[in-house]
């Protein structure tokens, strides 16, 4: 029983945030093991922020019961705090100091001997690849350095529990896969990590569970794999019709697809057809005499249980 | 272990070692130029005044207007490194949000921030007394106490700066603060003439920022006329404008860094 508890990272019951009258965070549930990597999936303004800077000990908590590490943040912020490694969704980088400046004085923060500081900044600098440039000042790396920077800054301490606010926003794919490499690497040597993305794909990729969110409810949850079998069908039919003066809308098309695949959606720009065999339904488009300019199939994704949750496009 | 308020001052002292050499020179130039400009130039016409030593309390112009320029020195310094820097603190650079991720707390951020103050001010106006410390008129072990009273004033200018950084959302004012607080206070705090010279409104409007209370005791020193009572009294009512600045400072960023 109690290696049951010890494992249990974060637990939070009907925890909710305001901001005087605006209810940002409306009552969610969770519950993060040790070991895990557990991701919030939700769009601007979900209340995914919020969140992590309640479990961060940072932000105060509204309502509901919040325990990290099975303590209560309001009563052990410091304590939590020193156990926790966190990447905020805007960086808070020294900007006139050095790279290695960063990583020493941040340890530091945690009272670690000077000593300790120099020797875990030099892994960190390798960690993050960043060590040819250890003594450039922050202000001059590019965003991907910038953010592998703040990750491994986030390490300093040797955090039981990463937080990680939307680690790769802005990032071109290549800064994007060393990032998902670095996390990946976290995850196996037993580092339990928390992030929240509007990336469908990054949450696919990295996360065993997640929470979609959703005007700060929890809408669903599961692993990735689960929420796709349970919200959508195997494959997606993208279908673009070319748009001309008098041309059908796309929710005329999509009526005329009735009964095509499981189910279908009008898009702004495009018609989707849920079905489990994409090829089958793009022959039965044909034969209902539709023409489109493109037609894709392709594997359904977290954005497409999404949208049958919300009705919304993810990333508009 | 350290305290928590020097581990939150490394980042700062981190900046000030960047920029150590430039900061000491400017610093040292502003009082310098003030002196030879006014202690020299002014100081000429005063001396050959036949009731100025009186005034003055029998002292040259120069070896009155130096512990008043020192203090000053350091309320200006205290007071315009609390207002933008804080506030970039929490705005622009977001230091204050990175360490209240980690077991730091406002407290520590108030503490580190008056922890730097004191070294700068220490530092700044410490270069200019060894500067004083070569010219006849104004060589006294007096300027070490004065220093340290400097580097008070500066830290009950700083502590409510600190606060009001911390509670205000724009940062429009800060300039307002300092022409219609800190150069006012520069020129009519005491610091070149005795404001009994002024009118009596201005007089209690001098006596109600630590400026010349800090001026007063740091004169008393280099002039070596220290009264014991007087000396605690105008050092106390220092000590409260820093008290109460911070818990202010501590009351605001903590508002503002746990939202
Ligand atoms: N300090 C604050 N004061 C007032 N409202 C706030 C504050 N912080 C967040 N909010 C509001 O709470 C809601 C949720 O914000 P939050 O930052 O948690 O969203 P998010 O899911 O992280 O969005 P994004 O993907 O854009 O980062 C938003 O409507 C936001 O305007
Ligand atoms: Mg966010």
């Amino acid at each position: 029983m109690a290696a049951a508890t010890d494992d249990l990272l974060i637990e939070a019951r009907g925890l909710t945030k305001r901001f005087g009258e605006f209810e940002a965070v409306r009552g969610i549930d969770l519950a993060v093991h040790r070991g895990e990597l557990f991701g919030f999936l939700g769009p601007n303004g979900a209340g995914k922020s919020s969140t992590m800077r309640m479990i961060a000990a940072v932000s105060p908590v509204s309502g509901g019961t919040l325990r990290i590490f099975g303590l209560d943040p309001r009563t052990h912020g410091p304590h939590i705090r020193g156990r926790l490694g966190v990447v905020p969704q805007l960086d808070t980088l020294d900007q006139e100091l050095s790279v290695e400046e960063n990583l020493r004085i941040y340890g530091r923060y945690f009272d670690l001997p000077r000593a300790e500081c120099r020797r875990r900044t030099a892994e960190l600098l390798e960690f993050a690849r960043l060590s040819d440039r250890a003594g450039s000042v922050v202000d001059t790396l590019s965003g991907g350095m910038k953010r592998r920077l703040s990750i491994a800054r986030s390490l300093i301490n040797r955090p039981e529990l990463l937080l990680l606010d939307e680690p790769t926003t802005g990032l071109d794919p290549q800064a994007r896969h060393l990032l998902w490499d670095r996390l990946y690497r976290l995850k196996q040597e037993g580092v339990t990590q928390v992030l929240t993305t509007h990336y469908m794909d990054e949450a696919e990729q990295l996360c065993d569970r997640l929470v979609v969110i959703d005007e700060g409810r929890i809408v669903a949850e599961g692993s990735p794999r689960q929420l796709i079998t349970q919200y959508s069908t195997r494959e997606v039919l993208e279908l673009r019709f070319p748009a001309r003066d008098g041309s059908a809308s796309t929710a005329e098309l999509a009526d005329q697809l009735g009964g095509v695949g499981s189910r279908q959606e009008a898009l702004a720009d495009r018609v989707l057809i849920y079905a489990d065999d994409g090829e089958h339904a793009l022959g039965e488009v044909h034969r209902r005499q539709l023409r489109p300019d493109s037609a894709l199939v392709r594997r359904a994704t977290l954005e497409d249980v999404f949208l049958q949750l919300t009705g919304r496009s993810l990333v508009d | 272990m350290t305290s928590g308020a020097a581990r939150a001052a490394a980042v700062q002292f981190a900046l000030y070692r960047r920029l150590l050499a430039s900061s000491v020179i400017v610093s040292l130039l502003e009082p310098l130029l003030y002196l030879l400009g006014l202690g020299v130039g002014v100081g000429a016409l005063v001396d050959r005044h036949p009731g100025s030593q009186v005034a003055l309390g029998g002292l040259t112009y120069l070896a009155y207007v130096a512990p008043g320029l020192l203090v000053s020195t350091a309320m200006t310094l205290g007071a315009l490194d609390s207002l933008w820097p804080v506030r970039g603190g929490l705005k622009w650079n977001r230091t204050y949000h990175a360490q209240v991720a980690t077991p730091l707390d406002a407290g520590d951020i108030v503490g580190g921030h008056a922890l730097f103050m004191t070294g700068r001010a220490l530092i700044s106006v410490g270069s200019v007394a060894v500067v004083l410390a070569f010219v006849d008129d104004t060589r006294t072990w007096g300027l070490i106490p004065a220093v340290a009273v400097a580097a008070l004033v500066s830290l009950a200018f700083a502590m409510p700066c600190m606060a009001y950084a911390a509670a205000t959302e724009s940062e429009t004012s800060f300039p307002a603060i300092q022409r219609f607080v800190i150069i006012p206070l520069f020129l009519f705090g005491g610091a070149f003439y005795p404001i009994g010279q002024l009118p009596v409104l201005v007089q209690w409007m001098a006596r109600t920022f630590p400026l010349w209370h800090g001026v007063v005791v740091a004169r008393a020193f280099t002039a070596d006329h220290v009264e014991a009572l007087a000396t605690v009294a105008h050092l106390g009512y220092v000590a409260a404008w820093i008290v109460v600045g911070w818990l202010l400072a501590r009351r605001s960023l903590h508002a503002r860094l746990h939202q």
